[in-house]
């Protein structure tokens, strides 16, 4: 049985559903629509390069060097924040493998007992109580997951991301649990450099017109009438927004739930997640563990489909059902069942979704397809897996 | 009996063992005894390992000097220290999977079981595999 080897290795974000773009093989993540983000990059860039070529040169003689050395930190800190806000992994959570789906469906179902027909099933909301608090965790469609408390789904990356704050196009991705803090420091350092080139331009041109007169400074350095106009606007909306994102901090308040009133004191509700105690929110956004992305980006895919062709074929004779096995070697991606699925190809997808995902520590599916189980005895498998909480 | 020892390993089916949320946003996941392992393992045994996997998590996930101080050094290296040094939350991760290996060889491989590292699915549940139970594998 000879097969064409793939020699390319295809690694996990190539396959990753939602509506991301990757760059430098999985390193960088980003939103589809970047457009805005190069808009912010040329702002910052430009409006420094400004104060660079015209302030800082006279500025650094007639004051202090140690004014252009400043804004150049400032900035490099700046543009650090805006990418690492830009390019991490906001806090994406993967989607439900169709076993998971299927077994949250499974006891979906079991909860809500017979539903007469014609009549619309309750909705998918599961009740848990933190701190005191009823909160409903509502059932992703897209996800096939019951989110995680404070979790969202992004319609623009189409991805539940965990302690969804809100999609930012001027950072051209998501502000989630990963990169809030940077986020936030970015707008903190950004309105920092805005106050920062806003104060010297005007004591620049202050300096130079006493000197020469204001409308002959203005001609001599036009750039500087640039960098206020950018700084002027700039500072109202981002100033803001980092006042703003202060008051969500120190009540440990996602903008997303202060959109939807979450927490807003009606029916006595209060904030669970705070800790009633201003540093101790502060210290747990900014300096809290630094979680990683459980995305696994750069992972290999595990299934090469030449080599499951070649062992698989002496298995389609002996298995039950021979149509689920040329299924199998053709996915390298877990295939998600939806309504349109018909219900033989389900065991199918449930065995190849059993070995994509293979951790290190399982060995025998790789070389080897195992016999899978026929139809019949899956049905009767998830009947017994009936719970009630 | 090792688990790569049996012969063509078959998937019954899988468990999984979902998120605990009523201490909060922390990874905790529940203790309750899946009714499909019964006939596999002691509940003892699972509410220890499922207790244990907490117990790392929040050792992850901890607030305190140890964490702040992380935090406020690396934000003053604008965060470019995590590009050559593991942050503690991977740390612990590693000592999670090494753990996860461990009960896998020691406990759940020789009742035909396998526990998948929760990182794996998103941090969302612990998924069990259990597998046809053949006349080899069914030491308790």
């Amino acid at each position: 049985m000879s097969a064409v080897m793939i020699t390319r290795k295809v690694r996990k974000w190539e396959k990753l559903p939602g509506k991301n773009t990757f760059c430098c093989d999985g390193r960088v993540m980003m939103a589809r629509q970047k457009g805005v983000f190069y808009l912010t990059l040329f702002l910052i860039v430009g409006t420094c390069a400004l104060f660079f070529a015209f302030e800082c040169p006279y500025l650094a003689v007639h004051l202090s060097p140690a004014i252009p050395v400043f804004a150049a930190l400032l900035f490099l800190f700046v543009m650090a924040m805006l990418l690492r806000t830009s390019f991490s992994d906001p806090g994406v959570l993967p989607r439900a493998l169709p076993e998971e789906a299927t077994f949250i469906e499974m006891e979906i179902e079991a909860a809500n007992g017979n539903v007469p027909a014609g009549q619309r099933p309750p909705p998918r909301i599961r009740n848990v109580q933190i701190n005191n608090q009823i909160v409903k965790l509502k059932y992703c469609y897209t996800c096939k997951i019951f989110r995680p408390p404070r979790a969202s789904h992004c319609s623009i990356c189409d991805n539940c991301v965990d302690r969804f704050d809100h999609h930012c196009p001027w950072v051209g991705n998501c502000v989630g649990k990963r990169n809030y803090r940077y986020f936030y420091l970015f707008t903190m350092s950004l309105s920092l450099l805005t106050i920062y080139i806003f104060t010297f331009d005007i004591v620049h041109v202050v300096m130079r017109s006493v000197d020469n007169g204001f409308l002959n400074t203005l001609k001599e350095t036009p750039g500087t009438v640039l960098e206020v106009l950018v700084c002027f606007f700039t500072l109202w909306s981002v100033v803001g927004l980092t006042g703003f994102h202060t008051y969500l901090i120190s009540l440990n308040q996602t903008t997303n739930e202060d959109i939807k009133g979450s927490w807003s004191g009606k029916n006595r509700v209060q904030n669970p997640y705070s800790h009633k105690n201003i540093i101790k929110n502060c210290c747990e956004v900014l300096c809290g563990p630094a979680y990683p992305s459980v995305l696994d980006r750069r992972g290999v895919m595990q299934e090469d489909s030449p080599v499951s062709a070649t062992s698989a074929a002496p298995y389609s004779t002996s298995s039950s059902s021979s149509n689920p096995v040329p299924q199998t070697t053709k996915t390298t991606a877990p295939l998600i069942p939806n309504e349109h699925t018909p219900d033989d190809a389900k065991p199918s997808i449930a065995a190849s979704a059993e070995k994509s995902p293979s951790p290190k520590e399982e060995h025998p599916p790789a070389p080897k397809v195992p016999p899978l189980a026929s139809p019949e005895t899956d049905a009767e498998a998830s009947l017994t897996k009936d719970k009630t909480h | 009996v090792r688990l790569q020892d049996l012969q063509q390993p078959a998937v019954s089916s899988k468990v999984f063992v979902q998120r605990d949320y009523s201490s909060g946003t922390i990874c905790k996941f529940q203790t309750k005894f899946p009714s499909e392992l019964e006939s596999r393992l002691d509940k003892q045994q699972f509410e220890e390992t499922i207790q244990t996997l907490n117990n790392l998590y929040a050792e992850a996930e901890k607030l305190g000097g140890k964490s702040y101080l992380e935090g406020c050094l690396a934000c003053l290296t604008a965060y470019t220290v995590f590009l050559c040094m593991e942050t503690h939350y991977e740390k612990v991760l590693k000592k999670i999977a090494r753990y996860i290996k461990d009960q896998n060889e020691k406990i759940y491989a020789p009742r035909g079981l396998l526990l998948t590292d929760p990182i794996e699915r998103g941090l969302r549940v612990v998924e069990i595999t259990i597998f046809e139970d053949r006349s080899i594998g069914s030491g308790r």
